[in-house]
């Protein structure tokens, strides 16, 4: 087990070193004017070759991303060009954002997709019925849809919760929940119909395997059956969507960030995709890489921890 | 042509035909064609925009501004811009459509592509590609596309593109994992044999196996592939002179609280058009699934309750023959006209089991001898009440331990099973849970009845008994870490924990080396004597008949041939099938290699043998 995370550790670190270095490449690679943008169209060119060669934009590109490289490894992403906050900086303050809704999501979703599919795997007719009918609503309108929906239902007319903007965990729990909870519905609902499928489907197949007809015959009650032995078993391939899953909320949280106006990490990402902030833009692609990272190291280990025979490789 | 090939083509040919008629079959389903309807009118709509569109859908007019949906001239009103909705949504439409074709259309070329080979040459490539593809699938594709939009400069098409390669991953495990899973069946081995080029064999009849999940896919990833466009459109990550829905979407959201109207139209056209793809993919799934589809009827053991108790046994003597007629007192087990059927796809119901009546008294071991799809198994688990949810079971009498099994009443069987009842499969390494220790699993029922240290103080002495050399070290492993022949004593030593007092062995010996076999049995002949217990012993091998039973049952295609005392038809079998399985002892020299008959598989495994 352990090796097998080293492994899947050093399996991380080139992950990150791939997607920095192609992010590094494509956007620096650009040709972006990025003096120009920063001094505005009337600087002379020799300010801009003074601004170029300041932020180390004259160098080779190979030697521009190791340097970049050797910062990030010492914790400094740069500053950002616009702004000149450090990225490290930004991104303690909108991570946070972000991940709230995404756990808060990633919980919703956990917990009514077991419900769903267990259930449905247990008693198929109608909750399957109702499984099926919830995947094409969820499928027909989309996340940005499906927010904006929500935020004219609770937000516009039945003014249940603030419409928009984000407090912080420690300032007020309520309030954070309040903020929160609307974004976090929204990003679940799309996975919530893929992920009670998923678990449906392996708890299917568990019941229908000769060891759970074998511990019947012994008289095992039905409802261990289906709860401790079908659903450990089934446990393991939906850990996978589940963690599938999750990146994608973590992208889609994008759209509700913007939707339901989150500084989050998203829409930093967005602010520097579009203004051409490269230290930014790299920066937010790091941590997104490192969450992948973890939340793949994560899966694997509850898959080690639910599979005996994972464990021992 | 030569034979193989021609083999190849019609079963080619064959999946075609299914294909075709799945596609008819999902035209007379209401749900898939109102959804091709609506797709074709919305496209429709988009592809005449040249014609249908009222204004040039950029033109901001200054009297316009907000005007309310259903004014003349503006059909579905103007946005705070003063621009027609009704003409921005034309255009709109198409550049959904295209944002579908090509999000899907680059996801299914590339993955189709990769998948067919990574499936088909195996081996590194595979794993190279299993590899590039899993790091793809990590990764959010929407983080990537807006990474990479200043390189893409916004274009929705460049894009969309993009997006199509990142969504690609799915596709290409689909088609991986299902080429894999052709890839060894008959009719590529006989194209193969035929000479086929692997390019021919890939294209012609991998692909044409694997298109109907791949058509599926594509409808899933066109939706996919809208709804991104639009998400991104509405960031505003795109042109701002290209009206989309996502653009349109964006503009009334900055304009919710004084017209909400203006959101509807955007979003009733994208959920109408990913609504109707979504419909579209399960309404084709569906009658894809079709020919094979169960009808439901979640009936489990349904037992039809004794009509007249002596006219029941009268006709199951004429059966057993010189066989005792009357049930005895203490008779383990009475089964009188036994019967199990199952659902056809065709509604009509097929009899696997068709009337037969055994007995088994106290202390007695009683055979019951066939070849693979005679009804031996599905007899067993039918006294066991372990049938498959979608089988239906009926008898004029079961009987277990005194106890009448009647209709609609699991509870008496589900209470038996544990105690009085007790069942040793065939299969020993698929019968344990792989996730819990072999202890955990063997304690669980025993502590309804007591501690869990005398549970475990129990199990431990019973997996002495059963001759297993270190019983703690086996209590403590996990099933993947026994032998098959450690797993099958295991399986003895749950069943008897129970102490029952009617034990069902289904083929208790057949997935183990001949070595083992031999010392299986005689644990288990062992046990029956140290028990006292009844045993029902199902199995295909006369040659265990006669070495463990008292009287026999010989069955075949669920009917009961003869029965009687061992000895009697053993020397003197009165039909030829008996004699056949009598002979077919001398052939018995290795273990038998058709997979254990599983309850809905042992429906097509008939003629494996």
């Amino acid at each position: 087990m352990f090796s097998f995370m080293i492994r899947r550790l050093g399996h991380g670190v080139v992950l990150i070193l791939i997607v920095t270095a192609i992010t590094f490449f494509l956007t620096y690679g650009a040709g972006i004017p990025v003096a120009t943008n920063i001094l505005g169209k009337n600087a002379t060119p020799e300010a801009i070759a003074k601004l170029e060669a300041q932020l180390g934009l004259d160098l080779p590109m190979g030697q521009q991303y190791l340097n970049w490289l050797i910062n990030a490894v010492q914790g400094d992403l740069g500053r950002s060009y616009f702004s000149n906050e450090p990225v490290v900086d930004a991104m303690a303050t909108r991570l946070p954002v972000t991940l709230s809704i995404v756990f808060v999501a990633a919980a919703l979703m956990l917990i009514l997709s077991t419900i769903l599919g267990v259930a449905s795997a247990a008693r198929p007719g109608i909750l399957d019925n109702i499984l099926q009918f919830i995947s094409v609503i969820t499928f027909i309108f989309p996340t940005l849809i499906l927010g904006l929906g929500m935020v004219f239902l609770f937000a516009v007319s039945l003014k249940w919760v603030p419409a928009v903007g984000y407090t912080d965990l420690s300032d007020s729990p309520t309030r954070w929940f309040a903020g929160v909870i609307l974004p976090a519905i929204v990003l679940a609902i799309g996975g919530i119909a893929a992920l009670a499928a998923q678990i449906r489907g392996s708890m299917i197949d568990e019941l229908e395997k000769d060891y759970i007809r074998t511990l019947r015959s012994r008289g095992v009650p039905e409802r261990s059956l289906l709860l401790k032995h079908a659903l450990r078993n089934a446990a393991s391939p939906a850990f996978t969507t589940f963690s599938l899953q999750f990146i994608g909320m973590f992208g889609a949280a994008l759209f509700a960030e913007k939707i339901f106006a989150l500084p989050g990490y998203g829409t930093y990402g967005y602010q520097a995709t579009v203004t051409g902030d490269l230290p930014a833009l790299l920066g937010a692609s790091l941590f997104g890489i490192l969450i992948v990272v973890v939340v793949n190291l994560l899966v694997d280990l509850a898959n080690g921890w639910l599979n005996p025979k994972a464990r021992l490789t | 042509m030569t034979v193989p090939e021609r083999q190849a083509t019609l079963d080619a040919n064959h999946v075609e035909e299914r294909r075709k008629g799945s596609f008819a079959r999902m035209l007379r389903n209401p749900l898939g064609l109102g959804a091709l309807v609506l797709l074709t009118a919305v496209v429709m709509l988009g592809l005449l925009e040249p014609v249908l569109s009222a204004h040039d859908p950029n033109f901001s007019s200054l009297t316009a501004v907000n005007t309310p949906p259903f004014s003349p001239d503006y059909l579905l009103g103007a946005d705070q811009y003063g621009r027609d909705i009704w003409s921005r949504s034309l255009v709109a439409i198409n550049v959904s459509v295209i944002s579908g074709l090509l999000g899907a259309g680059v996801a299914v070329s590339i993955g189709t592509v990769f998948g067919l080979i990574s499936g088909y040459v195996a081996k590194r490539t595979d794993a190279a590609l299993s590899w590039l593809f899993n790091l793809v699938m990590t990764f959010p594709a929407l983080i990537l596309v807006m990474i990479l939009y200043p390189i893409t400069g916004g274009d929705y098409k460049i894009m969309m593109g993009v997006f199509g390669i990142f969504i690609s991953a799915g596709i290409f495990r689909l088609v991986r994992n299902l080429v894999l899973g052709v890839r060894n069946e008959l009719y590529v081995d006989a194209a193969r044999v035929a000479g086929l080029s692997n390019v021919r064999i890939l294209s012609r009849h991998v692909l044409y196996a694997v298109r109907g999940p791949i058509i599926i896919a594509s409808a899933f990833l066109a939706v996919a592939s809208i709804g991104i466009q639009a998400g991104l459109a509405f960031l505003g990550l795109g042109s701002s002179q290209l009206p989309s829905f996502g653009l349109m979407a964006g503009a009334a959201f900055l304009n919710i609280y004084q017209h909400p109207i203006q959101m509807l139209w955007p979003s009733l056209f994208l959920a109408v058009m990913t609504g109707a793809l979504v419909m579209l993919a399960n309404a084709y799934r569906d009658s894809l699934a079709a020919p094979n589809a169960v009808p439901k009827k979640p009936r489990t053991h349904t037992v039809v309750p004794p009509i007249e108790e002596t006219g029941a046994t009268d006709s199951a003597a004429s059966i057993d023959g010189n066989q005792d007629q009357a049930r005895s007192k203490g008779n383990l087990l009475t089964v009188r006209n036994l019967r199990v059927e199952y659902p056809q796809a065709d509604g009509t119901y097929r009899s696997v089991v068709k009337g037969v009546s055994l007995d088994v008294n106290l202390g007695e071991v009683v055979g019951v001898v066939g070849e693979s799809g005679s009804g031996k198994t599905q007899t067993a688990f039918s006294i066991l009440g372990l049938l498959p949810r979608q089988a239906r079971v009926s008898a004029d009498l079961l009987e277990i331990a005194g106890e009448p099994i009647s209709a609609q009443d699991d509870r008496t069987l589900r209470r038996m099973r544990g105690s009085a009842l007790a069942y040793i499969p065939q299969e020993p390494m698929s019968n344990l849970d792989p996730s819990f220790t072999v202890g955990s699993q063997l304690i669980e029922p025993l502590t309804a009845g007591m501690s869990k240290k005398e549970a475990r103080a129990t199990i431990l002495a019973l997996l002495a008994r059963v001759g297993i050399p270190d019983p703690l070290r086996t209590f403590k492993s996990y099933p993947h870490q026994i032998s098959g022949g450690m797993a099958q004593r295991v399986l003895i030593a749950g069943a008897v924990s129970s102490r029952p007092k009617l034990l069902i062995a289904d083929e208790p010996t057949t997935a183990l080396d001949v070595t083992v076999q031999a010392e299986i049995l005689d644990l288990l002949r062992d046990l029956q004597g140290e028990f006292g217990m009844g045993v029902l012993l199902v199995t295909h091998n006369f040659g265990v008949v006669a070495d463990l039973c008292n009287r026999v049952v010989v069955m075949k295609d669920g009917e009961m041939v003869e029965s009687g005392d061992v000895r009697s038809i053993f020397h003197a079998p009165s039909k030829e099938y008996t004699q056949q399985l009598i002979a077919a002892i001398l052939d018995e020299n290795t273990t038998r290699s058709d997979p254990p008959a599983a309850a809905p598989s042992a429906l097509n495994k008939e003629h494996a043998r």
